[in-house]
């Protein structure tokens, strides 16, 4: 079926300005998935404004001389540099000015200045069933997943394409059928203590990532819902060891009341059963550090940590001095609510370095080390840390990082799967 | 050998050395967008240019940003001369449509089975109607 654009839409496609070009760049994309139609949205949350090299920059800055503006809502994800202040970029001109340039041509364009990960928690709550155009994977399986919200995972460029348009290509996880489950991942072997601890949910969502592709599963066996800020964990890491787009947590997310429903009365082509020790091979695969005296350092906050996580933090410091620094990234979202009442000035005084806007794996924040080693409770950053920041890493709990920063030395609580 | 293959993207025709990839590629953190090099230390063709050559990809995977990194490889003239893909990848070949929409210079890019990407060595043409031949052929 070949794609078929209306008037409206044939009428702005061809026009010289940026509007023109962005329809031009939705119906190409549109043509190349094979979709047979646009269909309106409702918001975007852009992952393009991320500084990749020069020829990003020029595309927005072209864009907002063609005169072009979003025409939905559009939240900003992380940028390369941190606008507020809190922590120092080491990235050099002449990139430093063009990813400055970037971020300043999306704010020109109407995008909202966000610059955070994890919109959803900052105001960005897309209605379940509407259909949205949303980057950054662990964005997408969180408005997808939890929220009920319906998005294909878009890439650099196409998701300020269809801001300015307000269209996307009708395909993929926009059509109820695609979204009902075809696996079950049941967890409910495991135990109930270690469900309900931090760790679990960061490294489910790794083996889930592996185990099922890009294929749509239900997770069964889950008997208490385990909150927001552990299913924005599971899907960070599920999307970052696997292409996961959406999940169901039978009697948890919202398009799986149960797990009938969700299979929709079709038999699951398959059912994994998972064990403690597939879990304990998970745990163990986010580490890449070999046993080490020391650490250099801890990271948290990927998906960027929300006001509830700077909490328990606080929490867990209790006022003790630390050996290595903690870098926690967050969003100007939480970062408001920190200041407020002079939690920020602790935490600072603590050792805890707060970055905002960005994170430690887009951009170089970390001094470059030879054989740094870098302790965190974020699967997510368990998977890219090694690739772009050189540093080892060490998987570890909350609890266990925090352990580790005051003392300078890695300390592990054991926690039975 | 020679083929026609349908047209993906359109480009300018391309000619250069074949390199046949022999696993899918993550372009953002696989490949040096400056250079073109396979940065990517656990791809079998690690270390090799695409930057000139007529690429065969068995697929691409990771992150949604290969977009951005094709079309900085286009901007910085080290492009392939020509891209073959068994299917279509709209995540990596938005980075050939909007750099046609900058008015740059873009490699074709072309469909082809992937049993045929085996029957190609040495230097391969593609022209602009999406003709495939062995270059003395």
């Amino acid at each position: 079926m070949s794609l078929s654009l209306n008037p409206e839409e044939q009428a702005i496609a061809a026009r010289q300005d940026g509007a023109g070009m962005a329809m031009r760049i939705v119906a190409e994309s549109a043509r190349l998935l094979g979709a047979p139609r646009l269909i309106p949205i409702a918001s975007t949350h852009i992952d393009g404004a991320l500084y990749h090299g020069d020829s990003g920059t020029l595309f927005a800055e072209k864009l907002v001389e063609g005169g072009a503006k979003v025409v939905v809502r559009s939240t900003l994800n992380v940028g390369a540099l941190d606008l507020m202040g809190c922590s120092r970029i080491r990235l050099e001109e002449p990139q430093r000015g063009m990813a400055r340039r970037m971020m300043e041509a999306y704010r020109k364009l109407g995008c909202e200045q966000s610059w955070t990960c994890a919109p959803y928690q900052a105001g960005h709550r897309p209605a379940l069933g509407s259909d949205v155009a949303w980057g950054e994977s662990n964005a997408v399986v969180f408005c997808n997943s939890v929220l009920g919200a319906r998005t294909n995972r878009y890439g650099d460029f196409l998701d300020i394409a269809c801001a300015i348009t307000g269209r996307a290509p009708d395909y993929g996880l926009h059509r109820p059928d695609n979204r009902r489950a075809r696996l079950v991942f049941d967890v409910s072997h495991l135990s109930p203590s270690f469900l309900g601890s931090e760790i679990a949910w960061p490294i489910l969502g790794s083996l889930y990532g592996r185990e099922v592709g890009n294929a749509i599963s239900v997770v069964t066996g889950v008997t208490a819902h385990p909150g927001e800020d552990a299913l924005k964990a599971f899907g960070a890491a599920a999307a970052s060891s696997g292409a996961v787009g959406l999940f169901h947590i039978a009697g948890v997310t919202p398009e799986a009341p149960d797990v009938k429903a969700i299979l929709a009365g079709a038999e699951p082509e398959a059912v994994i059963r998972v064990t403690p020790d597939m879990v304990a091979k998970a745990r163990a695969g986010l580490s890449t550090a070999a046993a080490t005296e020391s650490i250099d350092a801890v990271a948290i906050g990927s998906p960027h940590l929300s006001s509830a996580e700077f909490d328990s933090l606080e929490r867990l410091i209790a006022g003790r001095r630390l050996a290595v620094p903690i870098y926690a990234c967050t969003g100007r979202h939480a970062l408001a609510l920190l200041e407020r009442d002079g939690r920020r000035k602790r935490l600072e005084a603590s050792g805890v370095v707060i970055v905002v806007d960005t994170c430690v794996v887009v951009t170089p924040i970390m001094p470059e080390l030879g054989n740094g080693v870098l302790m965190t409770n974020s699967g997510k950053f368990a998977h890219y840390a090694p690739g772009n920041t050189g540093y080892a890493v060490l998987y570890a709990s909350l609890a266990d990082c925090v352990e580790s920063a005051v003392l300078g030395k890695p300390v592990f609580t054991d926690i039975a799967a | 050998m020679s083929a026609t293959a349908e047209i993906l993207v359109p480009g300018k025709a391309g000619e250069g050395e074949a390199l046949v990839l022999t696993a899918p590629i993550s372009f953002w953190g696989g490949v040096d967008p400056k250079t073109g090099r396979i940065a990517d230390v656990r791809h079998p063709q690690h270390g090799e240019v695409i930057a000139g050559r007529v690429l065969f990809l068995p697929g691409t995977i990771g992150s949604s940003s290969a977009s951005a990194v094709l079309m900085e490889l286009v901007h910085n003239g080290r492009a392939p001369a020509a891209l073959v893909l068994h299917e279509p990848d709209a995540i990596l070949l938005l980075g050939l449509i909007v750099a046609r929409e900058m008015g740059w210079e873009t490699p074709i890019a072309v469909r082809l089975g992937r049993d045929a990407f085996d029957t190609y060595s040495g230097r391969v043409r593609i022209a602009e109607d999406g003709a495939l031949n062995v270059s003395g052929e």
